[in-house]
């Protein structure tokens, strides 16, 4: 659409100008000025430079923490996006079949987080919860409390069954918008099913498949409640993400300075990556 | 080939279902039970947990304040982000494009990054343990996603509706409210629905700004959990009940969400 310039349109983005700077730009503040200062309890504050940034960058713990996010919000990517893919391509496109799928999809996207991770928790408890009873049962050594294993398999499992259907109402979505003439037109050509959805499914999925990577990067990267109920971060820290282990550090120890400079490396990650979406997005919408 | 395609959405929503199953079905057991006996259905069927719930006000008052917040922040939300989208889908200003990408950063910080601060800021504005601080903080995500979902709505709508109505003699008031708004009501229906979402599921904000007064189920539920050993059936009640408000606004927008997903950008 070609808009026209006008600079009073800045009054209609006011209120929510305001009310983000509101929410956005003062604790931000609160958390840089802790990031260079030092903290010894009623309001005494002493600078402290980038130290605390040298000494987060520097720490094992920090690197370990990292390291599994990046590891956790691989994986979770590496099976959701594939199989959400899959799921939406096979399923109905008309009659009861859709309003069926849709509303039993969308249950998990609804459930508070911290459900999410309780409803976990019991569902794969190995003495009385129906995954960890059925797998003990046919023979596998299976406790998520006590092997970083399982609890890795857990967490990913869990978050799996809470976000693929993102992915799937997603492409759904993006499937539906291709117009019968395009199908017609394979068909005609004796196109292979890979092929329609190599070169027309997937070209006209690419919009809305990328906003699914990108809506399920930030927020596996930000992921907290869940894990956090369902394994404390445990057995030890192996499933303490980088959120987890904020918090720890920030609300269980009241490291101030520490935890404020972890926060903004943490947060200028985040920002890299969806800069980085955000530009191609923008290229391919340009191009469309 | 063709003829098994059903089984893979079947087998996705057994799997999306057993875990929920056992939610309830746990529910409806008792705290021994549940405890020693492995059992795939109640044994000793008993509503005594949901009793509990709807009769005791620590309990039930959880459900009124989620919802409370929930409500304001999805009004607020819409309310703020209906001109500013109207701005970005027409108009070109001086820095829009940078607006918009820093809108969005907020919907990407990560609320573990703002939790101590804003208790400290909500506090030292006495705004702390009240529903509108919940639902201030809310904003923080919410209104980045509503005003990119309401965007890419109005986007859809030609321009030529706003100048015929204009040529027709409407001022912009009488058109926002009489002509625009009514065309994107089902976008409007959307943005309502993802910000009812994310504010009912979120919970480390709405934990870190509430103690008493304006707390949550969500953190009733863990302090529960923490404080009187693991009343295991009790949970599974509350935890039942927390998917019901969910499953009633998805009901209402199930036509919407995949016309929704494809016309807006989420």
């Amino acid at each position: 659409m070609n808009k026209t310039i006008n600079q009073k349109a800045w009054y209609f983005v006011i209120p929510v100008f305001v009310l983000v700077a509101f929410n956005a730009a003062i604790p931000l503040m609160t958390v840089v000025n802790y990031s260079f200062q030092e903290t010894f309890g009623n309001n005494v504050f002493a600078w402290e430079g980038t130290r605390w940034f040298k000494q987060i960058l520097l720490s094992e713990r920090f690197h370990a923490s990292l390291g599994r996010q990046f590891a956790f919000t691989f994986i979770i990517l590496l099976i959701q996006i594939p199989l959400g893919i899959a799921i939406a391509l096979t399923m109905p496109k008309k009659g009861w079949g859709v309003p069926v799928c849709l509303i039993l999809m969308s249950m998990p996207l609804l459930i508070p987080w911290n459900v999410v991770g309780a409803m976990w928790n019991i569902f794969a408890l190995p003495d009385i919860g129906f995954l960890g009873y059925t797998l003990n049962s046919v023979g596998f050594d299976y406790n998520f409390t006590q092997q970083p294993g399982d609890a890795w398999f857990t967490t990913i499992l869990m978050d799996v069954w809470h976000w693929t259907s993102l992915v799937v109402l997603l492409s759904y979505a993006g499937l539906n918008s291709i117009q019968p003439a395009y199908y017609q037109a394979a068909e005609i050509d004796g196109a292979s099913r890979w092929a329609t959805f190599r070169y027309i499914e997937l070209p006209k999925m690419k919009k809305v498949l990328t906003l699914a990577i990108l809506l399920r990067f930030m927020d596996s990267f930000m992921i907290y409640t869940e894990p956090f109920v369902l394994t404390g971060g445990g057995p030890g820290n192996t499933t303490a993400f980088l959120s987890i282990d904020l918090v720890k550090m920030a609300l269980g120890q009241f490291d101030l300075g520490p935890a404020a400079a972890m926060s903004l490396i943490y947060f200028f990650i985040v920002l890299l990556v969806c800069w980085v979406f955000y530009n191609l997005m923008m290229k391919n919408e340009a191009q469309s | 080939m063709k003829k098994y395609k059903w089984l893979v959405p079947t087998l996705y929503i057994i799997f999306l279902m057993l875990p929920i199953y056992w939610l309830i079905n746990m529910s409806f057991k008792t705290t021994t039970e549940i405890i020693n006996t492995y059992s795939l259905w109640p044994q000793k069927f008993t509503t005594e947990n949901y009793v509990k719930i709807f009769t005791d006000s620590t309990w039930y008052m959880g459900y009124i304040n989620s919802i409370t917040y929930t409500v304001f922040n999805t009004v607020i939300s819409v309310a703020a982000a209906l001109p500013a989208a109207y701005a970005f889908s027409r108009y070109k200003f001086l820095g829009d494009k940078h607006l918009f990408f820093w809108l969005l950063t907020n919907r990407m910080a990560p609320p573990a990054v703002f939790a101590l601060p804003f208790f400290q800021f909500y506090s030292s504005v006495n705004l702390f343990d009240t529903h509108i601080a919940v639902a201030l903080s809310h904003c923080l995500f919410n209104i980045p996603l509503a005003v990119w979902i309401l965007e890419g709505f109005m986007s859809a709508v030609p321009k030529e509706l706003d100048e015929t109505a204009y040529v027709d003699g409407y001022s912009f008031g009488r058109f926002f409210f009489k002509i625009f708004v009514p065309t994107i009501a089902a976008g409007i229906g959307i943005t309502m629905f993802f910000c009812f979402m994310f504010s009912w599921v979120e919970l480390l904000l709405a934990k870190t700004l509430t103690a008493t007064a304006a707390k949550p189920i969500a953190a009733t539920m863990t302090r529960t959990a923490s404080t009187s050993g693991y009343e295991l059936g009790l949970l599974a009640a509350a935890g039942t009940l927390t998917i019901i408000p969910g499953a009633i606004v998805i009901y209402f927008v199930k036509n919407y969400i995949a016309k929704g997903f494809a016309m807006g950008r989420v």
